[in-house]
Formats: structure tokens, sequence, C-alpha cells
């Protein structure tokens, strides 16, 4: 199967980058960054080419299985990466904590079984592609918020144990990285609020009801309302800096629950992501 | 005599570690009437440029001269003159560095690294402004014009290349940076200075140019507040109304004299959500405290107190010393660049020599023999001269390039070989005659 000869290809890049990330947070030296940028990129390019083999091959989008959807999520990631380089608050080092991410998602892809798994009947409809991957870009957008709270929370226990060594140095002023993650919430929030509702529709066509509280579901309301409350408290209450980053980490840990354990061990409508 | 440059540099001075003040100020010679540069000039004609620097911690003169004793001691007689001070009471704080040395010293300088506070920039400012003084007066030529250029370059390489600038080294300096690490920009927020002071008022005019909008001042005595106020064109208060204060102030400077803390855990935490958490920094330089350290523990509140400013003035002047190690080897590699330019600068009057002696010659020889050529069209003649040109230039290409070459391995004795073989200096016409008999038998036995 090509569209996995250039995932790997992809993988390669992608440690490559991950690599040029480290060395440019250790070095500081502004090619390195270039350097690793431009291999991210090139790894895109390739996870792109591979996605569109596998849309060709499958006559649908690559996100019903558990591969296709983490290897969806991986691109994404660096998707968005790419956007809040080019629109985002300057945050030179996020690479080298997103690069690892994107590493690992595409590791699990590769590992986890990608023979072709056809699709039921049931699940054919024309809002299957959008309720897969609108849900998997709003979950993209929340792990940059997440990555962003975690290096916020670093860089804020520098400030306040006033080590100001290499770490502190390193890392950009903490309102860019609550800047960055406010931003990842505005995006990622309206693409789940929407990813549930076309899921909706789409479960009301399949079997005749809108919401069926199968475990997936009832997860995803969760992580719902916990970005939900997020989103009020920072622009109702002013929340900023720390609490939103603890509650970013939080929706993370939520999401891990949501996509990994229940995917893969709770039985339910969901099945994709059945491991077989 | 020997050709090439006998040119040579010599720097003379003293500075902030050389001398003590009461030396120093006496070298602030510009300050008084007559500019040193032009007394070097009337009286001290063995120096053929001169430049002059002078700042508060370090007076320097650097100068061209063929006698480099002489001027020395000339030099020495004017500044006892002009300082009013005995030889004996400033000669120990002199240094005396000769020509490569000189011009290390003189990189090191402009790029900051033999300054009170390593790597500061306004030196270079000080530098060229000294220079341009010196080339107003004219008293540079081609060595010093070309000296001090390759200085403005090679301190911007320094700083472009290394981190010597890079770390803030003064603690209002390094209050701002911090301000800088929470907040990004500070374009647009507002800054609170309590209380007054040297330190507080540098660092509230570091803001100020950092883009900080708005300076409010609050004090205990309120006039002083007012007239702080009017100076920074902010908002003065008392000190009652701190609390309305810290709502609205993003950065707080506080160096009251008040025996306890000003601003507490209570003063502070009930404005947080008010202030709808937004970030505040505290910068407290007062001894004692203003600032409850337990402050600090609020949420997206820090506190920064004068000994962790300090601190961090001591990492960043220890990173400063490691880069200038850096900056160093950069100075060096220049240095060596230079030398190699002036080389070939002492080079260069030799193959000037060469070259006129070698076109006398042909010229001569051409008028001896084309009058002696009849038939000879313009374009035969033309020919001839291109001819003659072509053989001459043959010949001298290869003691040119060894000029040139082995200049750099040998110095000034390749120099002293070519001017030997070709005569340049014309000492074998002024050979006595009994030599020439010699010479002259040993060439025709050969014929």
């Amino acid at each position: 199967m090509p569209e996995i000869f250039f995932l790997k290809l992809a993988l390669i890049l992608y440690g490559i980058a991950t690599v040029g990330f480290l060395i440019y947070f250790y070095t500081l030296k502004p090619e390195a960054l270039r350097g690793a940028r431009w291999v991210f990129l090139a790894g895109f390019g390739l996870h792109t080419l591979s996605l569109a083999l596998r849309t060709l091959a499958l006559k649908a989008p690559p996100v019903i299985s558990f591969h296709g959807a983490t290897s969806f999520l991986a691109w994404a990631v660096v998707g968005v990466y790419f956007f809040f380089t080019l629109k985002g608050p300057k945050v030179y080092t996020l690479g080298t904590f997103l690069a690892p991410v994107v590493l690992l998602l595409v590791g699990v892809a590769l590992l986890s079984p990608y023979g072709p798994t056809p699709l039921p009947p049931a699940l054919r409809s024309i809002w299957l592609p959008f309720h897969a991957t609108i849900s998997l870009l709003s979950y993209a957008f929340f792990l940059v918020a997440a990555v962003a709270g975690f290096m916020y929370l670093l860089q804020e226990r520098q400030v306040k144990r006033k080590m100001l060594g290499g770490i502190f140095r390193r890392l950009p002023p903490l309102e860019s990285l609550d800047r960055l993650n406010e931003m990842s919430l505005k995006y990622g929030f309206p693409l789940l609020t929407v990813g549930i509702i076309t899921g909706a529709l789409w479960a009301e066509k399949a079997w005749g009801s809108y919401w069926s509280w199968d475990p997936k579901e009832t997860w995803s309301l969760i992580l719902w309302f916990i970005y939900a409350a997020l989103l009020h408290e920072r622009l109702i209450v002013g929340w900023r800096g720390r609490r939103a980053a603890i509650m970013a980490l939080l929706g993370f840990v939520v999401w891990i629950i949501s996509f990994f354990v229940v995917n893969l061990l709770l039985p339910g409508l969901h099945n994709y992501g059945r491991w077989t | 005599m020997e050709g090439g440059l006998r040119e040579r540099l010599l720097l003379v001075g003293l500075n902030h570690r050389t001398a003590p003040v009461e030396v120093r100020e006496r070298f602030a010679l510009e300050k008084k009437g007559t500019h040193p540069l032009d007394i070097l000039r009337q009286e001290l004609p063995q120096a053929s440029e001169a430049y002059f620097l002078s700042t508060c911690n370090r007076v320097e003169f650097l100068l061209v001269t063929e006698e480099v004793e002489e001027t020395l001691a000339g030099l020495k007689d004017l500044l006892a003159r002009e300082t009013g001070l005995s030889r004996a009471q400033f000669e120990p704080h002199l240094y005396v560095l000769r020509d490569m040395e000189a011009v290390r010293h003189l990189f090191r300088v402009a790029a900051g690294l033999d300054s009170m506070v390593l790597g500061e920039p306004q030196i270079l400012g000080q530098v060229k402004e000294a220079y341009r003084e010196a080339a107003r007066r004219r008293t540079t030529g081609p060595i010093l014009n070309r000296l001090l250029h390759r200085t403005f370059s090679v301190a911007k390489r320094v700083r472009t290349e290394t981190g010597i600038g890079s770390y803030a080294v003064s603690v209002s300096y390094a209050a701002v940076e911090l301000a800088k690490k929470i907040f990004g920009s500070l374009r647009g927020k507002k800054a609170l200075l309590v209380g007054a002071g040297e330190m507080a008022e540098l660092a509230a005019q570091h803001l100020l140019s950092a883009g900080v909008e708005k300076m409010l001042v609050a004090n205990r005595t309120f006039s002083r507040a007012v007239e702080l106020a009017e100076r920074f064109r902010g908002e003065a208060y008392s000190l009652e109304e701190l609390p309305e204060c810290l709502l609205e102030a993003d950065i707080v400077i506080s160096s009251t004299g008040a025996p306890g803390y000003v601003i507490t855990r209570e003063t502070v935490k009930p404005l947080l959500r008010k202030r709808r958490l937004r970030p505040l920094f505290l910068i407290d330089i007062a001894v004692p405290r203003d600032i409850e350290p337990a402050v600090n523990e609020l949420e997206n509140v820090y506190v920064f107190d004068i000994d962790d400013l300090k601190q961090v003035v001591e990492e960043n002047l220890g990173r400063r010393r490691k880069e200038a190690r850096r900056a160093d080897r950069i100075i060096e590699e220049e240095v060596l660049k230079f030398e190699r330019w002036l080389r070939e600068l002492e080079v260069y009057p030799t193959i000037k020599a060469l070259r006129e002696k070698a076109e006398e010659i042909r010229r001569r020889e051409m008028a001896r023999t084309l009058p002696r050529l009849r038939n000879l069209s313009p374009e035969d003649q033309e020919a001839l001269e291109v001819m003659t040109e072509a053989i001459v230039n043959k010949l001298l290409h290869a003691p040119i390039l060894y000029l040139k070459m082995g200049y750099h391995r040998m110095g000034r004795e390749a120099i002293t070989t070519v001017r030997r073989v070709f005569d340049l200096d014309g000492d074998l016409e002024n050979l006595s005659p009994e030599w020439r008999e010699i010479l002259s038998a040993g060439a025709s036995e050969k014929d």
C-alpha cells in the first residue's frame, strides 16, 4: 500500500524535524528552527499525499478506523502548528513540544492495523466526512491548547521560583502562551460543537435517534462542557493564565479517555475504534 | 634605506582600572580650552595621524608615527604640561601599546570588552564621535581612517555574532526584561511607581521607553508625587489610594522608605477578581521590603525583590563574560586581518618603485632605439611599445608575487631582497670607485 509507505516516510521526516526542534531548543540558533520547520513541512506534504491516496483507495475519508483517525489527527496537529506559526503569537519553541506528540500519534497509527475496513452500509452518509474530520480537527486545536498550557505552567514555575536559567530564556513570554491557549480554544470549541451536531444528525439518519448515550457520545459531551466552561470563564469572568492552562490540561486528560480508552476498550456505536 | 612602511601605531591611555578618578578628571583635556588634537598637531609634528578618545572612564591617544620613542616622550611632556600633573604622578597609570597591541585594544574598547559594565553599547558611539572629531580636525590619515572603519565593523560583528549585549546587567534594566517575559510587549501597559528613588525612577524611564502607556505615581507626600508625575507625564495619587492604583496597574515599582510592608497579601487578594486576573508584576527595590513575600503566591501575580534582581544581574554578567571570550576570538581574527592589510601597505611602495624603475629603463631604451629604426610605420611603433611593455610586465610578475607572498612569510626580508636585487635605492650607483671597478671587471669577464 503506497499510502503506508508515504506515511512511514512522513514519520521519518517528523522524527528528523523533532531532532531539529530539540537542537533549536538547545542552541537557539535560528537556522536550526528554520531547518526543522522546513523538514516538518516536507513531512506534512508526504502525510497529505498519504491521506489523499488512502481516501482514493477507500473511496471514503480515511477516518473510519483507529489507524486513520490517529493519522488524520496527527496531520491536523501539524496543520494547526503551521497555522499558528503564520497567524498566532510568536512561540518559537512550540515545535519542540509539539513535534514529539505528532511523532507519537503517527507511530501509534502505524502500529494499529490499517487493513481496509469495509464501511457498514448503515454508516454510509454524506455526514460522515463532516462529522469525523471536523471532530478530529477540533481535537488538534485542543491538543495545541494543552501543549501551550503545559508550556505556560512550566514557564510560570520558572518565574514564581525565580529560576531564570535556560528554560526561562527558551520559553516565550507568559502572555504569548496564554494567547496561544486562548486562540486554540476559540477555534477548537466551535469545531467540536459542529462535530457533535453533525454526529447527531448523522445518527438520526442512520438509527433514527439523535443521541443514544453510547460511551463515546457521553465523553464527548463531558469534553464539550469542560471547554464550554473554560471559554465562558475566559470571556465573562476573565480567567487567564494559570487557571486557563490547568483547564486546558484537564480537557486533554478527558480527551485521552474519550479517544483512546473509550474507542479501544468500551463497546459502542463508534466501533471504528476497535483495534481489529 | 630599507623600503616599506615605517609608520607605527602608538596607543597611550588610562582608564577606570588603571587610574583613580582624580587622575582621570585631569585628563579630560577636551573640556579645557584648546582641543588636544589641535595641540598635538601644533606641537608634536612627529605624529602624522592622531585620534583622541575621552569618556568618563577612559582617555586614550592613538597616534601614527615613524619615531615611536620620541613621540611618546613628547606626548608625555605635553600631557604633564596640560594636566598640571608631574610625570611621576601619572606615568604609573598610563598604558602604552604599540602596533597590533594597540589595534587589539582599540577593537576591544569599541566592542565594550574593556568597559566597566562589560559589553555596554554606548562606548561604540563615543568611539565614533571621537573619530568624527579627529576627521573634522583633519588629524587622521590613510592608516587611522582604515583602522577606525575596521573598528566599527568589528564592534558590530561582535554584537551580532555573540550575545555580549543581550543580557540585562543593571537592576532597572533587568526589571524591564522580566516584565517583557511576563507581558510580551509592554505597549499599552500601565505602570505604578510607589515611592521614589534613583533606581525606581531609572526603571520607570526604561519602562516608558519600552512602550508603557501610562505612569501612575503614589507617594506619602503628595507634592512629591505630583512632581514625579509631571516628570513622567503621569497621574499623581496619595498612598491611601494605593488599592485603586493597583487595580489599574500592570507593573508596580515600589521603593518607599517605609519600615514595614506597604503592599500586603490582604491588599492585593481582593483586587484579583476585579482585575479579571490580569497578570500583575511587582518589583520591590526597597530595603526594608515594601511588598509582603506572600503576594508572590497569588494567582498571576509575580513579585521580585532587590535580591532576586541582583541575582539576575549577577547571572547575566556571568553569561556576558562567557560571550566575551567568544568576542575575543573574533577580535583576534580581525587583528590578523588588519595586520595583513598593514603589511600589504608596507609592500606597496616597493612594488611602485620596482614598476617605476622598469618603466624608466624601458622608455630610455625605446628612446635610444627608435630614432635608429627608420621606415617604421606608426603601427610598427605601437607594436614595439606593446611588446616592450609586455616584456617588462612579465619580468616583474615574479618579483611582485614574491614580494606579496614572501612578505607574509619572511616579513621585511622579502622587501630588502627585492630592493637590493633591483637596486631600487640606488646603492650600487653610489658605490666607491674600487668596487665599481671590481664589479665591472667581473662583468667584462663574462663577456
